[in-house]
């Protein structure tokens, strides 16, 4: 009997959620699922607020199971997670802001993401930055505005000479109210909205969105959909750790990495356009399927520029291991401990290169991974170099796993239709973006309206480890680790 | 007499005529590189004339300092550049400052740079000062090794007679000299923050030394520091062009023809020293900012080798 069953046997069982179960629990239960996440038998997937009740998602790494226990606020109040398990931290201040639900004993009061600009009272209020004393420490203060075109967040750094004692971090500055503007839209729109929660990640979202309806409704996507939309998560982790790879050398200042991948990004980039009518693939997916067909044509000029990458990705690998100059900025930067990656359930390159083998298309795996074969590479060391391991790999997983649905790409049609839900259902979904693992939760209303959703972005669990990756570094290694861990600003503020 | 001070005032034309041409010369000879096409070759003029033109956005707390040390820095920088021979030797000014003026003038324009940049009291200014301070205090002595190497070869720390008995012959292959030629080029790519040791086209602030310096200058006082650091590189690479290859240098009193294929020359070897700045610039990544004193260290040692090397032995 594993820990999450103990748990979830405990609880009243919510009529209508898949593909998951959720059981509603009391206090006595919460606390001891508190105590199983601090002492590392679960993993925290999510926690979010919906009108009284918290919702938290747990994930039972040995056993590959997942479940969802809620607690109903008493008073608007219920025992904060974070007072035992610092992963939930940041989300329950989140939660606090968004809900006004006060979780007690919370370690950190101040507002996360709001920034005092929503109430009535247009003036901030002053964000007190954790204090930190001792002789010869200075505060470095950077952004929300950089010098680069990039997202805004704040970084406070407190350093000593060159070395940071603290990183403190500042996020919110894009919050969009998405969850908000979720409620009480209807599937379409909430499947556009899904697919802006984070640009560079729209076809993992809508993805997740899709599948966690069709799992509140009992609908299964047909296989050519099912197919399409898995090419289309490939192509997109492609781009994307294309990118990254490139990205993370220039932050080193070795500009010849990033203009080869720089190209190889921008032709995957046009071909998408020219197969999906969307050089992201926005829009793409929806709850059912997608509205995209791939025809002859389009399929054939992926498998060349498949074959082309194939070609050119090996020169650019040895150009990466054979500088020695690039080699002695990544080899021990930045680096992260295997203990902190498990605490937080840290996804993707982040968790993988600190030895957390978790990827939910193999550990939770859902259609049409199931059927697909492909490896997820680990890597022990947790340093920046092991981060750009993990994305050259995955780039050879993502290169087969694109040649391999191309070939076995199956006729059909594109889209199932979708029964009205007659009564509230609930889904959920987790799905591997590039970053990580994105989650989303969702409640239809009888109308077939979105009563609530949330969605988790795999930066929730990333950007404390980027404080913690960063302590001791120099203060100029700052941007290449941060670059090597790249977490969504826009995913994480909502 | 009349004459001199003509080709003086060529030289001083010349050099500061040339300088964004430099610059935008290396910009597109990296852009070429990484296959891009790369801004216009003119296009530091224009960024110059654009910045000229803005209005200059001053903190509240800045004082008189922070207004008049771009001009002091340009100042100083260009004087720095109309003292070393570029296309003739027997500049008038160059009589009366040696090598060792240029490296002091070079050190002021750093010292009053540095000064600006804590004037603000922004962080970054201070990351940058303090960076920058850490460079100078190995890149300086590394310099003035060097040029005491060349003095006791030479006979002198005076740029014209240092090139005039280069190109006499009678020098031939010398280890010490090589020892400062290295020592100098690694000295240079410090000076004038390229890669390896600091990224002119970095947007990253936390990585900045040259640039954290200056990022709160704005408009016409931002043109009179990039105009330095444009100045700065051709004075560089000038130094290495005159000391090392100086056989097209027009001596005193030639004809028209000899300065104007010392001209042609002059540009010619920019244009190598340029390409090869990038050449090395692309192959190479950055290196952590406690690895430069390694770097520094190494052309100090150099230096100082190529030094004692001519007391061992005057022919080595």
């Amino acid at each position: 009997m594993s820990t999450l069953d103990d748990l979830l046997r405990g609880g009243r069982p919510a009529s209508h959620h898949a593909p998951w179960p959720r059981v509603t629990v009391d206090r006595a239960a919460w606390d001891a699922a508190i105590e199983q996440l601090a002492g590392g038998h679960l993993t925290l997937l999510g926690l979010w607020p919906d009108a009284a009740t918290v919702h938290m998602a747990l994930l039972d790494e040995p056993a590959q199971a997942v479940g969802v226990i809620s607690l109903a606020c008493d008073g608007g109040r219920y025992p904060s997670v974070a007072r035992l398990h610092p992963p939930a931290l940041r989300l329950e201040r989140a939660l606090r802001d968004l809900s006004g639900l006060i979780p007690d004993g919370l370690p950190d009061t101040r507002p996360w993401l709001d920034h005092g600009q929503w109430g009535p009272n247009p003036e901030p209020p002053d964000y007190a930055f954790l204090p930190c004393e001792g002789e010869g420490l200075h505060q470095v203060a950077v952004g929300p505005v950089h010098a680069g075109i990039i997202e805004p967040g704040h970084f406070r750094f407190t350093v000593n000479g060159e070395t940071v004692v603290r990183l403190e971090q500042r996020l919110g500055y894009t919050h969009k109210g998405t969850e908000a503007l979720m409620a009480g839209a209807d599937l379409a729109t909430g499947a556009r909205l899904a697919g802006r929660v984070s640009g560079d990640s729209t076809v993992a979202y809508a993805l997740a969105f899709a599948r966690a309806v069709e799992a509140a409704l009992g609908v299964i996507a047909p296989p050519r959909a099912v197919f399409l939309r898995a090419l289309m998560a490939e192509w997109e982790r492609l781009a994307n750790h294309l990118g990254d790879i490139g990205a993370v050398c220039n932050d080193a200042s070795f500009v010849l990495m990033q203009a080869h991948c720089a190209i190889l990004r921008e032709r995957m980039l046009r071909v998408a356009a020219d197969a999906f009518g969307h050089r992201l693939m926005r829009d793409r997916i929806v709850p059912g399927g997608v509205t995209a067909d791939l025809d002859a044509a389009a399929g054939q000029a992926m498998r060349e520029l498949v074959a082309d990458i194939r070609r050119r990705f090996p020169a650019l690998v040895e150009l990466y291991e054979n500088t020695a100059s690039l080699q002695d900025r990544t080899v021990t930067a930045g680096m992260l401990g295997p203990e902190l990656a498990r605490q937080y359930g840290a996804g993707g390159y982040v968790g993988r290169a600190s030895g957390r083998p978790f990827d939910s298309r193999r550990a939770l795996a859902y259609p049409p991974y199931d059927r697909l074969a492909f490896d997820v590479p680990v890597f022990p060391e947790g340093d920046v170099n092991a981060r750009v391991w993990v994305r050259i790999r995955e780039v050879e997983q993502s290169l087969a796993l694109v040649e391999e649905i191309v070939d076995r790409l199956p006729r059909g049609t594109l889209r199932a239709d979708l029964p009205q839900p007659g009564e509230p259902r609930e889904g959920m979904a987790l799905v591997e973006g590039f970053r990580g693992d994105v989650l989303v939760w969702l409640r239809l209303g009888a109308d077939g309206r979105i009563a609530r959703c949330s969605l988790r972005d795999p930066s929730w669990f990333q950007w404390p480890l980027l404080e913690a990756a960063i302590k001791g570094n120099i203060v100029a290694d700052f941007p290449l680790c941060n670059k090597s861990f790249n977490c969504s600003y826009s995913g994480h503020d909502l | 007499m009349i004459a001199d001070l003509l080709i003086q005032g060529v030289q001083m034309a010349l050099v500061l005529l040339l300088a964004p041409l430099l610059t935008g010369f290396t910009r597109k000879a990296k852009a070429r590189l990484l296959m891009r096409r790369g801004p216009p070759l003119l296009q530091p003029y224009r960024d110059l004339w654009r910045l000229l033109r803005k209005e200059a956005v001053l903190a509240d707390n800045a004082s008189w300092l922070f207004r008049v040390i771009p001009y002091l820095v340009f100042a100083a920088t260009w004087v720095a550049a109309a003292l070393i021979p570029t296309f003739a030797t027997g500049l008038t000014f160059s009589w009366t400052a040696d090598l060792i003026a240029i490296v002091a003038l070079l050190g002021s324009a750093r010292f009053f740079l540095a000064l600006a940049a804590m004037d603000i009291g922004t962080s970054f200014g201070g990351i940058g000062a303090s960076r920058e301070m850490m460079i100078a205090t190995l890149a300086e002595p590394a310099m003035l090794l060097t040029v005491f190497t060349l003095a006791l070869v030479a006979g002198s720390t005076q740029l014209s007679t240092v090139a005039a008995f280069m190109s006499s012959g009678t020098v031939g292959l010398r280890v010490s000299l090589g020892m400062a030629m290295v020592a100098l080029i690694m000295v240079a790519i410090a000076e004038n923050a390229r890669i390896p040791v600091d990224n002119p086209a970095t947007h990253l602030e936390l990585t900045m030394v040259h640039e954290a310096m200056v990022l709160e200058y704005s408009g016409r006082h931002l043109a009179m520091i990039e105009l330095a650091a444009m100045l700065k590189l051709l004075l560089y690479m000038s130094l290495i062009a005159c000391v090392f290859t100086p056989w097209s240098l027009a001596p005193t009193g030639s004809g028209v023809r000899a300065y104007l294929a010392g001209g042609v020359l002059y540009v010619g070897k920019l244009a190598v020293g340029g390409f090869l700045l990038v050449l090395f610039e692309t192959s190479i990544a950055k290196m952590r900012v406690f690895r430069v004193p390694d770097f520094l260290g190494a052309a100090l040692m150099l230096s100082l080798l190529g030094a004692l090397l001519l007391f061992v032995s005057r022919s080595l």
